[in-house]
C-alpha cells in the first residue's frame, strides 16, 4: 500500500485524471458535459463490474442489475425523504441485495458458469416485475413504480448544505471524480493484504483454500462491494435523467456493460474505463449520425473486438507500445 | 493422535472407493501411503482434507473431529496440503505465492522474511519474481512444497509430490522433505517406490479401498501378500 500510493504510475494516474476531470468544464459545451456526466457513470458501471469479475473471477452477468437496484432504490428514497437518504439507499439496498444472493450461490458452492447465468435471470426477473408495476397499487410512499413507463420527475442531488441542486457541471465534477475514487480505489485494493488473496481466489481457489482462506467469505465481500458501487452509479444515472426505468434490468443493458468491459481489458485496471468511454461515445455518436443502429454496431464491436484483439484494447496497446519500445532500443544500439 | 479414522467410507454410486478404514498416525511419523491406482490412496486423502465427505465413519485431525470440515478450517489447524496436480496461483511470482502461503501464520514483514527464507531453501531465489506459470513441472512442484512448508504445519499431507519428476527431481525432494521434516508429521500418498524407499518409515499399503497391510518398507516390501496384490509387477520387474 505504501510503495502503491508514492509509486509513478499512481501518481502519474492521480493527476492526470484530476486534471481531465477539473479542466473538461472549461473547454466542453453544456451539451457535451451533459454527455460526458453519463459517461463518466458508465465508467463507474464498467469498474465496478471489472471489480467483481476482472478482479474477483465472479462471473457477474447480470451486475447492471445493481445498477437498476440503485436507481431505483435513489429515486423511491429521494422521493421520499430527499436525495442524501437517496445516495445511502443506493449503496445499501443492492449492497444487501449481494450480500443475500451471493451468500445462497457462493457458499451453496454455485459454479462459476452457472452463477453467471444466475446473475442474469435475476436480471430478467426483475425486469420483468418492475415492468408489471404500472397498477397505482405499486406506489411506495409518494412514489410510484410506473411499470415500464418508469419513474420520471426523480430528484436531483442536493447537497445538505446547498439551497439549490447540484447543476450541470457540478453534477459532471461529482460523477467524474466519483469515477477516479473507483479507478484508485480499486488501484489500491487489489495491493492491499485483502486484496492479494481476493486475487489469489481467482487464480486458484483450491489452493486459496488448502492455505486456509475461506473463497466464500472473500467472494461475498467483492460482490456486496461491486454491488454497493454500481448502485451508487445507478443513482448518479437517476439524478442525472431525472428518470429511472426497468431498462436498466434488460439483457442488452447488461450485456453493453460486458462489452465495455471485455473491448477494453477483462481484468485491468483502465481497460473498463478506457471501454465504457469510448464505446458509450461511439454508440451516443452512432445515435446522432443515424448511421447504423447502435445495438447492431455493439453486436459488431463486440465480435470483432473478441476475435481481433481478445485481451481488450488496453493489453492490446500495451504490446504494441512495448514492440515499438523494443525496436527503437535495437535501432539505437 | 495426530491424525486417526474410524470405520471410514466413501461411496461413488455404489461403488466403495474407502471401505471401512482404520488409520492412525502418531505424531513426528512420517507415513506413505502405496498402492495400485483405484486402491483408494487419494479418496482417502481427499476425505482427511475436506476434499469430499465421507458417505460413514468419522476423521480426527489433531484433535478435532474434521468428519464435515471444509478444507481451509482443516488447514487453519495446522495442516499442510499438498494435491496430486499442482495447485498454485499461476500468474503471481513464485515469491507472492509463498507469501500469500505464509501470511497464514505470520504477520507483516515476519511473513515476507519467512518467504524468502523458502525461497533459498528450494532454491528457487533467483526466480523469485518469475509467474509461476513460466516454471518447469519439478520448479512448480518445489513452489507449491514450499507452500505448505512455510506456514510451520503440525501436519503435512502431500499426494504425490514426486509425480511427473525426472530421477534426479525425484532425488532432489526426497532430500528437500528430509532436510524439512522437522518434527512434524507427514502423510505421503506416492507411486514411485524409489522415493517411497528414500523417505518411508512406516507404509500402509491400500487395495480395493481397505488398508490391507501397515507396516515398515521392508516388511511391506517382503509380505507376499503385497507382492501379489501391488509390488509384484512394480517391484518385481521396474526396481529390484
Amino acid at each position: 500500500m505504501k510503495t502503491e500510493l508514492t509509486s509513478p504510475a499512481f501518481i502519474a494516474a492521480l493527476v492526470i485524471g484530476g486534471a481531465i476531470v477539473f479542466a473538461a468544464p472549461l473547454f466542453l459545451e453544456t451539451y457535451d458535459l451533459f454527455n460526458f456526466t453519463v459517461f463518466a457513470i458508465m465508467a463507474m458501471l464498467a469498474i465496478s463490474l471489472n471489480f467483481v469479475w476482472g478482479i474477483g473471477g465472479i462471473l457477474s452477468l447480470g451486475q447492471a442489475l445493481f445498477f437498476g437496484l440503485g436507481g431505483y432504490a435513489y429515486a423511491i428514497t429521494a422521493i421520499n425523504l430527499g436525495s442524501g437518504w437517496g445516495l445511502l439507499a443506493a449503496i445499501a439496498v443492492p449492497c444487501l441485495f449481494a450480500l443475500i444472493v451471493g451468500y445462497v450461490a457462493f457458499y451453496g458452492r454455485i459454479s462459476d458458469v452457472y452463477f453467471g447465468v444466475v446473475s442474469l435471470t435475476i436480471s430478467l426477473i426483475l425486469y420483468n416485475f418492475v415492468n408489471s408495476t404500472s397498477d397505482a397499487f405499486y406506489t411506495i410512499g409518494a412514489a410510484r413504480l410506473g411499470g415500464y413507463n418508469g419513474i420520471p420527475s426523480v430528484p436531483p442531488i442536493q447537497a445538505p448544505w446547498a439551497a439549490q441542486p447540484l447543476g450541470f457541471e457540478a453534477m459532471y465534477m461529482l460523477c467524474a471524480l466519483t469515477a477516479l475514487v473507483f479507478y484508485l480505489g480499486v488501484r489500491l485494493f487489489v495491493r492491499a493484504p485483502f486484496g492479494r488473496v481476493i486475487v489469489a481466489v481467482r487464480e486458484n481457489d483450491l489452493r486459496a483454500e488448502l492455505l486456509g482462506y475461506d473463497p466464500r467469505y472473500h467472494r461475498l465481500v467483492v460482490f456486496a462491494i461491486g454491488a454497493a458501487m454500481s448502485g451508487l452509479a445507478g443513482a448518479f444515472f437517476a439524478a442525472w435523467g431525472a428518470f429511472i426505468g426497468p431498462d436498466t434490468f434488460s439483457v442488452s443493458f447488461a450485456a453493453q456493460a460486458i462489452i465495455w468491459v471485455l473491448f477494453g481489458g477483462l481484468g485491468t485496471l483502465i481497460g473498463p474505463v478506457v471501454g465504457a468511454l469510448s464505446v458509450s461515445w461511439f454508440t451516443t455518436w452512432l445515435g446522432e449520425v443515424r448511421l447504423l443502429d447502435p445495438n447492431i454496431a455493439l453486436g459488431l464491436l463486440f465480435i470483432i473486438s473478441v476475435l481481433l484483439v481478445p485481451n481488450g484494447m488496453v493489453p492490446a496497446l500495451r504490446r504494441v507500445l512495448e514492440r515499438l519500445r523494443i525496436v527503437k532500443e535495437r535501432a539505437d544500439t | 493422535m495426530i491424525v486417526e479414522t474410524s470405520d471410514l467410507w466413501r461411496t461413488f454410486g455404489g461403488v466403495a472407493a474407502v471401505a471401512g478404514v482404520n488409520f492412525r498416525l502418531e505424531p513426528g511419523e512420517l507415513r506413505c501411503l502405496i498402492g495400485s491406482n483405484g486402491a483408494g490412496k487419494s479418496t482417502f486423502f481427499k476425505l482427511l482434507t475436506g476434499q469430499l465427505r465421507p458417505s460413514k465413519g468419522h476423521i480426527s485431525i489433531l484433535g478435532r473431529q474434521t468428519t464435515t470440515s471444509q478444507p481451509f478450517e482443516i488447514s487453519r489447524l495446522g495442516v499442510g496440503i499438498k494435491t496430486q496436480v499442482p495447485n498454485l496461483f499461476e500468474g503471481l511470482s513464485v515469491r507472492e505465492n509463498l507469501h500469500l502461503a505464509a501470511r497464514r501464520t505470520y504477520a507483516g514483514k515476519a511473513a515476507r522474511l519467512a518467504a524468502e527464507a523458502m525461497l533459498d531453501d528450494i532454491e528457487l531465489a533467483d526466480r523469485a519474481g518469475v509467474p509461476v506459470r513460466e516454471l518447469s513441472h519439478g520448479q512448480r512442484q518445489w513452489v507449491e512444497l514450499g507452500m505448505v512448508l512455510v506456514s510451520e504445519p503440525k501436519l503435512v499431507l502431500l499426494d504425490e509430490p514426486a509425480a511427473g519428476m525426472t530421477q534426479a527431481e525425484v532425488e532432489r525432494t526426497a532430500m528437500l522433505l528430509q532436510r524439512m521434516r522437522k518434527d512434524r508429521a507427514f502423510i505421503i500418498v506416492e507411486h514411485d517406490m524409489h522415493f517411497v524407499r528414500n523417505i518411508a518409515e512406516r507404509v500402509t499399503v491400500f487395495h480395493r479401498g481397505r488398508i490391507l497391510v501397515e507396516d515398515t518398507m521392508e516388511a511391506v516390501t517382503s509380505n507376499a501378500e503385497v507382492r501379489n496384490a501391488y509390488l509384484g509387477q512394480k517391484f518385481g520387474k521396474d526396481h529390484d
